[in-house]
């Protein structure tokens, strides 16, 4: 019983990550109806700017990660400025193109610029355990849990309570009308993907002592950040952390105590997640169905 | 028969001469007769994702993995690595070439079996799911060692029978020697001179194939479900069967490619299909033009030589002075990576029809430059 603990406790760390990238997936697709593809490879790219900043320059952890969300911020509102603005009213597919391009862009420019060696990632938290009775409770699970929810909060905070936060939803909700009485949708969509890019960066850093870095890193954790908004809601963010809190702990169940799945097979049902809830459940499990106009 | 169709048989009649006679021009090496077999393979996949994603307007972000399928068909068939399925152990059961239709099939099956999920899955849905089948595929190759290999691979030749039989090292002055293939009575040298004709011969039946099932009803069909689901399902259309079937013939495509490269390639494993492959298939029906045909070949040949030259000249491109980009590694991994980004990002900014589109535009400019001086 103590080692289904620690696997829950496990899985909840693992499942924070893919919440924090599965929010910034929903975050983007209440905005602008896209599924940003290049999520994860966005989120690699800001991890290689910690890295740099905390080998090469000998910074200390928690400068290098806010430094980091600030330069993520940037790089959010500067791509959708200069590369989806634009399409921004074209089919489905040009944008999704778009982001596919994006992601070729980014992972080729990591591995240009830092090669594709694979390299360790400092973790902000002990490589310890406590003791609870038999259970032992890995610090580092716990504390990437912990970086996940304040994080929640504070963009719970900010959409509730700030005139940005407002303008935000207002824009996602009907651009026209918010168009009408003064809000700067366009800078506002913006500002949504600097946010979305900034928890990408956050689900980076906290993956990145685990998966190691390199420019692949986030290709399996951006499919079950996948699985987990679609399994929430893709229009849902509690249901984006939720699905991702379950997802984690979800699948380190079944890859401890179904032999057949293991380790090898978790992408696999993951898909498999996608797949029946998209076909049982379209709208997931906290979203809200939405009838088709015709 | 229309006029128009006519000039169009007969410019592709030249054409089949002209890919034919391609390989015995003295600048085509036998490294560049290799080279051009992989457009064909290329352009093969294209005509495929093509059929699905351009023309009825599903996109598919998962191509690679019908290819895997096709590739290991072939693979799985003509090793004698002793693969089991069951109690059957594979021992070379079969010759390569008549693997080429089995792989097609195989994978048209799956796509076609694929396709009723993908029925209630609508745009972006349906790129999200096809993704992820092609980044899970890998796994589950891998899962299954007993039957595919797994990450080792297969051989597809007994290395001595086919690729080195035909160059004889002569024991005196150790230079080697092409002895060639005879096929009907054409002499073909090498192995890459083989696979050229091979690839094309596919490749130009299956253009023709799809030329004639997009000229009609199939394809006016397909065509009304991109524009307009709605409207074509009202005019009597049935969706669920046109869907499923665009996602068959198009698997089908994708799967005679696959197999055709790891007949190039001589090996499989999962590296061979990487996600990579999926979205540089979409890059190629880009750069093409989406929903056109023969300007396929354009992305093909994008495509390939992207990867093997063009990306490691970006250096002359990017001048020197510029601080971080001027000292840029070109034989880094990553970089033919970028360039497919940018260049697919400025394509669809700039021409979001492709070569295609840039042919028609050019034609009509030139048109019009006729009437004008007229």
């Amino acid at each position: 019983m103590s080692e289904f603990f620690q696997q829950v406790v496990a899985g909840l760390g693992d499942g924070a990550i893919y919440a924090a990238l599965a929010l910034a997936l929903v975050l983007i697709h209440r905005a602008t109806g896209v599924i940003n593809f290049a999520q994860g490879e966005m989120a690699m790219f800001t991890t290689y700017i910690a890295w740099t900043l905390i080998e090469n320059h000998g910074w200390s952890y928690w400068p290098a990660f806010v430094v980091t969300l600030a330069f993520a911020f940037v790089l959010g509102v500067g791509i959708q400025r200069v590369v989806i603005a634009p399409v921004s009213s074209a089919s489905v597919l040009t944008i999704v193109i778009m982001t596919i391009g994006l992601v070729l862009t980014f992972n080729g420019l990591a591995g240009l610029i830092w090669s594709a060696e694979i390299r360790a990632f400092p973790s902000p938290f002990p490589n310890e355990t406590w003791q609870l009775g038999d259970v032992s409770i890995s610090q580092e699970s716990v504390g990437t849990f912990a970086v996940v929810l304040v994080l929640v909060a504070l963009l719970w905070a900010f959409f509730q309570f700030t005139k940005t936060g407002l303008a935000l939803r207002a824009s996602a909700l009907n651009p026209d009308a918010s168009r009408l009485v003064g809000v700067r949708v366009g800078w506002m969509l913006a500002i949504g993907w600097g946010l979305a890019a900034m928890l990408g960066a956050v689900a980076g850093m906290l993956a990145a002592p685990t998966v190691f870095l390199d420019p692949s890193m986030m290709q399996a954790t951006l499919i079950y950040a996948f699985a987990a908004a679609v399994l929430g809601g893709i229009d849902s963010p509690f249901g984006a952390v939720a699905g991702g809190l379950l997802l984690g702990v979800g699948l380190n169940l079944i890859g401890n105590y179904v032999d057949f799945v293991g380790a090898d097979l978790k992408l696999p049902v993951a898909l498999l997640i996608i797949l029946v809830v998209l076909l049982v459940r379209p709208a997931g499990l906290f979203g809200k169905p939405i009838a088709r106009r015709v | 028969v229309k006029r128009a169709d006519l000039i169009r048989v007969s410019v592709f009649l030249l054409a089949v001469v002209a890919l034919f006679l391609l390989p015995r021009l003295p600048f085509v090496n036998d490294f560049r007769a290799q080279q051009f077999a992989y457009v064909g393979i290329y352009f093969i996949a294209l005509l495929g994702l093509n059929l699905l994603t351009g023309i009825t307007g599903q996109i598919s972000l998962g191509h690679g993995a019908f290819m895997l399928i096709g590739g290991y068909t072939t693979a799985i068939l003509m090793s004698d690595q002793e693969l089991k399925l069951g109690s059957h152990v594979f021992a070379s059961d079969m010759r390569d070439i008549w693997t080429i239709p089995l792989a097609g099939l195989v994978a048209g099956i799956v796509g076609f079996l694929f396709g009723f999920p993908a029925l209630r899955l609508a745009g972006l849905y349906l790129a999200l799911a096809t993704f992820a089948v092609a980044v899970a595929a890998p796994a589950v190759v891998k899962k299954f060692h007993g039957f595919t290999g797994g990450g080792g691979g297969i051989n597809l030749f007994d290395l001595s029978t086919r690729t080195q039989s035909t160059s004889v090292t002569d024991p005196v002055t150790f230079e080697s020697r092409d002895l060639g293939i005879d096929i009907l009575g054409i002499t073909i040298p090498t192995f890459n001179e083989w696979l050229y004709y091979l690839c094309w011969t596919i490749a130009l039946v299956m253009f023709g194939v799809a030329w004639v099932l997009l000229r009609g009803r199939f394809g006016r069909t397909l065509r009304a479900i991109r524009d307009s689901e709605l409207a074509a399902a009202s005019s009597g259309v049935n969706l669920a069967r046109y869907k499923t079937l665009a996602f068959g013939v198009s698997a089908f495509y994708a799967g005679v490619a696959g197999s055709l490269l790891a007949i190039a390639t001589t090996f499989v494993n999962p590296d061979t299909f990487p996600i990579t492959l999926s979205i540089f298939l979409l890059v190629g029906v880009v750069v093409g033009g989406l929903g056109s045909l023969w300007p396929l070949v354009f992305g093909a040949i994008f495509i390939h030589f992207m990867q093997i030259e063009w990306a490691q000249r970006v250096e002359a491109i990017i001048p020197n002075w510029l601080p971080v980009l001027g000292d840029i590694d070109t034989d880094a991994p990553g970089a033919p990576a970028v360039a497919f980004g940018v260049i697919l990002i400025l394509i669809m900014l700039a021409f979001p029809a492709g070569a295609a589109g840039l042919l028609v535009s050019l034609k009509s400019l030139a048109t019009r430059g006729y009437h004008r001086v007229r």
